[in-house]
């Protein structure tokens, strides 16, 4: 029974250490534990965020660094591809130019081909025209010497043109 | 690396405090012969040894701090007896006073010590704040608490970002364990912080002194009714101080329960209110006293027997005995402030059903 009767004397005591315990260590030594407990965790949090945020804010600018690559690549394609399309328009058209330009020269000189020829056949005709009517005049005057040779050579024609 | 000799230094002293308790057993039990030898003179007075008087002396608290006996050498420490009474007002004197050269119990100024009490020879009532051995161990403790955890406290001030170091990084987890898996799990993340020094210095008191009693000659403070009353009374207030209207209405009006089933449900809250910290109060006390009534009681067995040779089964089992209870010195602080704060949790709690 004796074991089951608290003391007043233990009672007193223990009221007073405990309440002198809990008001020392409150105020000196769990305060600032728990206080600079929960700084540290903060501070280890923070870093471990800040971390972390640069770490995607690294990755972010890594990504838009490729995407600027691949872009400017495509721009530098596409400028390739336009600048070889421009050549070969020029190239196609200059040809189209000297193509046309060949045509025409070769259309003038025909045409001036076909003028002289035009005129040197004319010329050859007329040649040949005062030629014959020179040779036919020598030879008319050869043969029409005698008047039995020129009244032949009349009914000769004469005999032609009916016939035609 | 660090953290691994700590514990094996831990686990060492572990066995040789349990070595220890099992060779002072048996000084303690030394006297006996002695006594015997004692009582040859005295034939009539002749009495055997009784393990449940000496374990009960063992356990029960004195007025001075006895630690063995060898023959005619008593090791003991005379406490400070402090004692009111109507008639002599408050006296101070040392507890020796109550014996004389042949370690016999004799009065004092009035006063006599009797089975640990102190009384006055003509009856009035005495108001005993004497400083007993679990009252200097209490102090002992206190003291102890304060140099370990202030100092902590200043390194944690000084350089608040570091990692701790030596004794620092011994209690840091034990106090990160407290605030986690008791406060904040119980209490809730809100509220938590408010109580961290009372649970805190609830969790450390407890553990600091169920250890020091078992150390051998060391005090029954934490298995002392009173102490553990006390302790229990303080968290009868914080619990119910604290009581938000939720709690209350728990206890008065059981919300979603048939009215006249109040009748019965009323009073068994009410019960339930004091009973929470009564059984904090014996649970705390049981545990610590049956501890070392076992160890006490198997030490017994050799002088119940009179045969040495049971040392050689009594010694690694009490040596066993002691390694649980230093695990349940651990466990019941850790039980008693868990209790305490799934208390304050229940009574703090607002949301409703």
């Amino acid at each position: 029974m004796e074991l089951i009767t608290p003391d007043f004397g233990l009672i007193f005591w223990q009221i007073l250490v405990f309440g002198i315990l809990f008001f020392l260590l409150a105020k000196f030594a769990w305060k600032p534990i728990i206080q600079s407990l929960h700084e540290r965790e903060e501070s280890i949090d923070q870093a471990i965020k800040l971390s972390e945020e640069t770490k995607k804010e690294m990755a972010e600018l890594k990504a838009g660094n490729e995407q600027l690559l691949v872009s400017a690549r495509a721009e530098r394609d596409a400028l390739i591809k336009q600048a070889k399309e421009a050549a070969d328009a020029m190239i196609s058209q200059a040809k189209l130019d000297a193509q046309t330009a060949a045509n025409q020269e070769i259309e003038k000189a025909r045409v001036a081909f076909e003028q002289e020829k035009v005129a040197a056949v004319a010329s050859i005709r007329k040649e040949a025209a005062s030629l014959s009517l020179d040779l036919a005049e020598k030879v008319l005057k050869s043969q029409l010497k005698d008047k039995a040779a020129q009244e032949k050579l009349v009914s000769e024609w004469i005999a032609d043109v009916t016939l035609k | 690396m660090s953290g691994k000799s700590i514990f094996k230094k831990v686990y060492f002293s572990n066995i040789i405090l349990g070595l220890f308790i099992s060779l002072f057993s048996f000084s303690a039990w030394a006297n006996e012969p002695a006594a015997a030898e004692a009582t040859e003179h005295a034939p009539q007075q002749e009495e055997k040894f009784d393990a449940g008087k000496m374990i009960l002396h063992h356990i029960a608290d004195e007025h001075e701090w006895h630690f063995f006996t060898i023959g005619h050498f008593h090791a003991t420490i005379p406490l400070p007896c402090i004692v009111y009474t109507e008639s002599a007002g408050l006296q101070v004197f040392s507890s020796s006073n109550f014996k004389n050269e042949h370690h016999e119990e004799v009065p004092y100024q009035g006063l006599k010590l009797e089975h640990g009490k102190i009384h006055a020879e003509n009856g009035e009532t005495v108001y005993d704040i004497s400083i007993t051995k679990n009252v200097a161990s209490l102090l002992l403790s206190a003291v102890l608490l304060l140099s370990i955890f202030i100092g902590i406290g200043k390194t944690y001030k000084e350089n608040p970002h570091r990692a701790p170091k030596g004794i620092q990084s011994l209690f840091e987890p034990i106090i990160i364990f407290v605030r986690d898996e008791i406060a904040k799990n119980n209490i809730g993340e809100k509220h938590y912080r408010r109580f961290m020094p009372y649970l805190l210095t609830v969790f450390f008191f407890i553990w600091f002194n169920n250890m020091l009693g078992l150390i051998p000659g060391g005090a029954n403070v934490t298995g002392n009714i009173a102490v553990t009353a006390v302790m229990a009374i303080i968290a009868f207030f914080v619990t119910n101080l604290n009581g938000k209207a939720t709690y209350w209405t728990h206890v008065f009006a059981m919300p979603g329960v048939p009215k006249w089933m109040l009748i019965i449900m009323t009073p068994v809250e009410i019960v339930g209110v004091f009973m929470k910290p009564f059984s904090l109060m014996v649970r705390l006390f049981a545990n610590m006293t049956a501890g070392h009534i076992i160890l006490l009681s198997l030490v017994s067995l050799i002088f119940i027997f009179e045969n040495a040779a049971l040392g050689i089964a009594v010694v690694p089992f009490s040596l066993f005995m002691n390694v649980i209870e230093l695990i349940v010195a651990f466990i019941q602080a850790f039980i008693f402030t868990m209790l305490v704060s799934t208390y304050i949790g229940a009574a703090i709690e607002e949301h409703h059903h």
